[in-house]
């Protein structure tokens, strides 16, 4: 099996999973009918992603893998994703905030991902790319009306953005499996997105007449399996039926 | 206007309605029709979004990513209905927030069923095909009711309804066809389900208030115990084909009447519900307002930033 290339995709995969994952709690409590059915859609998008990632995966993987086994049945130090999209959904504003400071790493990494020597890789990347500019647009916008809204939006993202940025480094942070991807021409070699990510979240921060937050204190951990506190009962939900009801099918 | 000429327009009115002509928002109306039509078609868009929340409880437990991709889209297309038939009410000279104050008071009402817990997966299955199979019968004829937005949006909702209707029964069909634990869990879900989705099509026509005017206007065309004989007689052999029993004793073909006879459903039940005394009346009010009143800042910021920019451009313009 292609070790890396599995790792490497799951590393990929597993962000869409969490996200997704974490909007899809919010159906049906949603700040109004049109945000409600945004985020579920965003949610939608995102899943539908993980299943072309997951289903390539499992081909990888052999032995009769499926998606299901590896979205449902993998342990938590297993689940690649970055801390970033494991973080609840504490209010309006930390799921803007959330959504917003990975859609504009999505948007880079894709972009870059459509030119990959994998051609399965580059084929989701350029389907995924439509989606996820649309997911930008709509959490950027979201971003400059909390941000110039009221003095209570304000507050309350600018809490929320203080509070995240502290996850947004490990989204260049290179694993092992990252880098010899790199090497192959199959993986984007994100440390070189880092400068043109803060660039563009700065422009829209400002824009929003919101600080940019100053912390230079960053965590990490996700992209080797080491989550927060949180990622264990997010996964209590999402396993639930394949861990009480196992071997069968749906 | 004199008396006369009232009862000239009404008379006008009706003929139209005869004539199956659609009544459009600018047309002129009795207030009756006008506040029948608001009640009935806010009692519609709140049933649609309240019963999001009983599906939306298994969306992070869904079993596989197939499931969990559609229930998401069914809940999220119940989101849509919500939102085109509170646009369609509005049309009528009431806002949202009016709606959704009335909601929230409990002064309008949504149907009953969804203050049932969802308590397996299988009451996904159940829930698609019971309640959405009878909601559909309910709906069909609104397509051709007299007021035109009300018509037009039950077109486009009865199509997505009946897609919803065989994706749970076909949740339904892979259990009953699944293991033992399985089959269990879909004949506990109709068991449960069955009954609540009878009381759907409304109390018998001898108790039913709003029949005889509803019937002129078009919002009904069907009694309320003709509806509910179509549904028992269209899903009882649903059941058998796929091996789960319907939880009624009585339940017999007539070969006379060409239907099934049923057994006699618990109408203290019904009424308990719909007074607010059901399993999850509380849970289902605090979550739509909880939901509003979390959301109050995020609107507020939403409507100031509107503004704000509006300002902005019209300084540009001078």
């Amino acid at each position: 099996m292609k070790e890396n290339l599995y790792k490497y995709i799951l590393g990929i995969a597993d962000n869409s999973l969490v996200l997704g994952q974490r909007l899809g709690e919010l159906c049906g409590h949603g700040p109004s009918l049109e945000t409600d059915i945004a985020c579920t859609n965003i949610s939608l998008d995102l899943f539908g992603q993980v299943r072309s990632y997951y289903q390539y995966a499992a081909k990888i993987k052999g032995n009769n893998a499926t998606e299901d086994q590896i979205a449902f049945l993998r342990k938590e130090r297993e689940y690649l994703n970055v801390l970033l999209v494991e973080q609840p959904n504490t209010d309006f504003a930390y799921t803007i905030g959330r959504q917003f400071l990975f859609d504009i790493y999505h948007f880079l990494f894709l972009t870059e991902l459509q030119k990959s020597h994998d051609l399965n890789l580059a084929a989701i990347a350029k389907k995924s790319l439509k989606e996820v500019s649309y997911h930008r647009r709509f959490s950027s916008d979201w971003i400059k009306r909390l941000g110039d809204g009221t003095e209570e939006s304000k507050r309350r993202i600018q809490e929320a953005l203080d509070s995240l940025w502290t996850y947004t480094d490990e989204l260049f942070h290179q694993t092992e499996a990252d880098k010899i991807m790199v090497s192959k021409n199959i993986g984007v070699d994100t440390p070189t997105l880092k400068e043109t990510y803060y660039t563009e979240v700065q422009t829209i921060l400002s824009e929003s007449t919101l600080e940019i937050p100053e912390s230079k204190w960053f965590q990490k951990g996700g992209k080797d399996g080491i989550h927060t506190e949180h990622m264990g009962y997010l996964l209590s939900d999402l396993q639930y039926m394949q861990r009480t009801y196992p071997n069968m099918e749906w | 206007m004199s008396e006369e000429q009232i009862k000239n327009l009404e008379a006008q009115f009706e003929a139209r309605i005869a004539r199956d002509e659609k009544i459009e928002p600018k047309d002129w109306m009795p207030e009756k029709y006008r506040k029948t039509h608001i009640r009935q078609m806010s009692q519609h868009a709140h049933s649609e979004i309240v019963g999001m929340l009983p599906e939306g409880n298994w969306i992070t437990r869904a079993p596989s990513l197939r499931r969990k991709v559609a229930l998401l889209a069914k809940v999220q297309d119940e989101a849509g209905h919500g939102l085109y038939l509170y646009s369609a009410c509005e049309t009528l000279g009431i806002s949202r927030d009016e709606l959704y104050e009335q909601l929230h008071s409990g002064k309008a009402k949504y149907s009953s069923i969804f203050n049932y817990p969802t308590v397996t997966w299988a009451d996904m299955g159940a829930i698609g095909w019971l309640v959405d199979g009878a909601a559909i019968i309910n709906q069909v004829p609104l397509c051709s009711t007299s007021y035109g937005p009300y018509a037009r949006a039950m077109i486009r909702v009865c199509k997505e309804e009946s897609f919803h209707q065989r994706q749970g029964y076909e949740i339904m069909i892979k259990l009953a066809n699944g293991t033992p634990e399985q089959k269990e869990m879909a004949q506990d879900a109709l068991n449960r389900w069955w009954w609540p989705s009878l009381m759907m099509l409304g109390p018998t026509d001898a108790e039913s208030v709003h029949t005889e005017q509803s019937m002129k206007w078009k919002l009904k065309r069907k009694s309320n115990d003709d509806l509910r004989q179509q549904f028992i007689d269209q899903t009882v052999p649903q059941a058998d084909l796929i091996g789960l029993t319907i939880p009624d004793p009585d339940l017999k073909w007539n070969e006379e009447r060409q239907s099934y006879d049923f057994g006699p459903i618990n109408w203290d039940e019904f009424w308990q519900v719909v007074k607010g005394h059901g399993p999850c009346n509380k849970e289902r009010m605090n979550a739509r307002v909880g939901a509003w009143e979390r959301g109050a800042w995020v609107r507020e910021a939403a409507m100031a930033h509107a503004e704000k920019k509006a300002s902005k451009n019209q300084e540009k313009a001078m």
